[in-house]
């Protein structure tokens, strides 16, 4: 059984693949919100990288430990200044950041302990979003955002044109913007950042420090 | 009714476990003496202890369990005193999350104790008279530079799992501090890398109970043929509550009359948990050597990780290639989350490969000797994984 998703499992299993493709072998990882271990353990076989995970949820945890993992159970929000500065190669959160009851403070975090960040999130730019919200006048609730607004774990939405300024805020390098359709594959033709926002379901971001 | 009226020490059949205990035994002379953090050293070492499971062939598998304040080497067979099975039965033998079947179980009691290792009720070869107080203060590292002495006596090199929660959990720390090239993996659970100031205080309770007992006797009572009996007592009952923790206490008890259906209006034990704790505490005086009490509490107190390490909890750390599991209580007020959290933190700033668990529970401290099936999976598949990567069938 899994560990609770806050997110469309196809999302989140694509996602595992894109990001793996991004870290170096034999690094340091640091996987916030690690769930069941599915990011580590592959980045453990393909990668050959020393892994490390941050989970919520005890079973969670569990099916870590169980799995040979190394994961601490704890809370993204609160946890993170536990960890030295750049004891990662890579940080990585994937589908979680619009759950972070502070995702800007995370994201600096993420910055000093890791020399590279990855995050994945989905893009609330993206034009059916925007469609449900201009033309039903009601919060979005899209087959991958399955919640209502009252209920939905995902509490700081943002979409790809917003996470670009608060990277450009926190004096965050893009070394890559990679915008995904909905099976989580990369949109590999080149346009303009409006067009992406408008267009990728996903996104994923390779950031450093500037 | 008082608390005991008895006068003997604690019972026949404890006392005969401290010279000739009914488990295995291992004794150094004067050519291997334990030397102590206070400075002196121990020239007759006497250590108790129990084994469970085989040995293997390249003695890879074997791991020790490491047990707390008032435990003993009986960790998972009936305790030849009490009667009462293993104090961790339900995680070490056959099966078992520390699996017998597939692990060679070590468990030894502790220098300081009572239960047949060297402590203030041994004889002292010098005098052969019980030691009391002449024994020198006993530390957590004392104690695990004797149990690294049997392990060394048994042949085994390199431990691959040390284990043991509160005191015992100290233990796995220090083990792992210690002698990190010889610990494959640690799992110290409800624990802490030094011991707050509310828990010495709690124990400097126990221990002015205990002297101010007139049987006391400046702690010879042995030789004078009575025992702080009282003193011992309460001093249980106060500890022992602070095991607990007050949600289970009140499920457990409430205000429940013992035995009346009304209360007395004195200062008899009107209420059932008045009961329990005074029963509590007239057991532990039948298997515990007062003196024992003394030192084992002091030897929690004394341990700070991190000042042995300049201050830094992490430094105890650096470099170690040791795997480690620790478990915490969300109801453990002795032990507290945030006392385990440091250790994780600690190791995680050292590098070290660390997987951390808080338990729901509402049994405080106690928890960790309880049936908690969540504890048991993680450290279940812990020491599974750790088992297979370490090459252990």
């Amino acid at each position: 059984m899994n560990a609770p998703t806050i997110i469309a499992d196809g999302i989140r299993r694509f996602d595992l693949v894109n990001i793996a493709g991004m870290v170096e072998e034999g690094s340091r990882v640091l996987d916030i919100g690690c769930g069941d271990g599915d990011l580590l353990a592959l980045l453990q076989t393909t990668r050959g990288v020393d892994g490390r995970g941050i989970e919520l949820s005890q079973r969670g945890v569990n099916q870590c430990v169980a799995r040979g993992l190394s994961v601490v159970q704890g809370d993204a929000d609160t946890d993170l200044r536990d960890y030295p500065d750049d004891g990662f190669d890579y940080v990585i959160l994937s589908q979680a950041l619009q759950a972070m009851r502070h995702p800007r403070v995370v994201l600096e975090e993420m910055l000093r302990i890791g020399g590279r960040v990855i995050v994945s999130f989905p893009n609330f730019g993206h034009w059916k979003v925007r469609m449900l919200l201009a033309f039903t006048g009601r919060m979005p609730v899209t087959r991958d955002l399955p919640y209502t607004w009252y209920d939905t774990p995902n509490i700081h939405f943002c979409t790809i044109r917003d996470f670009m300024n608060l990277c450009d805020e926190m004096g965050a390098q893009v070394e890559r913007a990679t915008p995904l359709d909905r099976s989580g594959a990369m949109v590999r033709f080149s346009a303009p950042m409006w067009f992406w926002n408008m267009f990728g379901q996903q996104a994923l971001f390779l950031l450093s420090r500037r | 009714m008082a608390i005991n009226e008895q006068t003997a020490v604690h019972t026949d059949a404890a006392r005969n476990e401290v010279e000739n205990p009914s488990s295995e035994v291992m004794r150094f002379g004067p050519d291997a003496p334990l030397m102590l953090d206070s400075g002196h050293r121990l020239d007759h070492l006497q250590i108790a202890y129990k084994t469970y499971g085989e040995l293997n062939a390249d003695k890879s598998n074997a791991v020790l369990v490491c047990h707390a304040l008032t435990g003993d080497q009986h960790v998972a067979s009936p305790n030849p005193v009490t009667g009462k099975p293993g104090w961790w039965s339900l995680m070490v033998g056959p099966g078992k999350p520390i699996d017998t079947d597939r692990f060679f179980v070590i468990c030894s009691n502790v220098v300081g104790g009572c239960m047949g290792t060297t402590g203030p009720a041994s004889l002292d070869p010098a005098t052969d008279k019980p030691y009391a107080l002449d024994l020198p203060v006993i530390t957590v590292p004392d104690m695990v530079r004797a149990q690294a002495m049997l392990i060394d006596r048994l042949g085994i090199d390199t431990l691959f799992a040390v284990a043991g929660g509160s005191l015992g959990g100290m233990q796995v720390l220090q083990w792992a501090a210690a002698y990190p090239e010889r610990v494959f993996a640690a799992v110290p659970v409800a624990t802490a890398a030094r011991h707050t100031s509310q828990n010495i205080a709690f124990h400097e309770v126990g221990r002015q109970a205990v002297m101010a007992d007139p049987d006391w006797r400046g702690g010879n009572y042995i030789e004078q043929g009575v025992a702080p009996r009282k003193g011992l007592a309460v001093a249980r009952m106060a500890a022992h509550v602070t095991y607990l923790s007050e949600v289970a206490l009140h499920r457990k008890f409430g205000r429940n009359l013992q035995d009346r259906q009304a209360l007395t209006f004195g200062f008899d034990a009107d209420f059932q948990i008045e009961s329990y704790l005074r029963h509590q505490g007239s057991t532990f005086v039948d298997r515990f050597d007062a003196n024992a009490y003394l030192y084992m509490t002091r030897a929690m107190d004394y341990f700070d990780l991190a000042f042995a390490h300049d201050g830094r909890l992490a430094n105890a750390f650096l470099g170690t290639a040791t795997r480690f599991c620790v478990v915490s209580f969300t109801s453990d007020w002795l032990f507290p989350t945030i006392e385990n959290k440091a250790i994780v933190r600690a190791l995680n700033a050292a590098g070290a490969s660390v997987s951390f668990v808080e338990i729901e529970s509402d049994r405080g401290h106690d928890a960790f000797l309880l049936d908690e099936p969540e504890m048991f999976s993680t450290i279940r598949g812990f020491l599974s994984s750790a088992g297979t990567a370490r090459g252990i069938a």
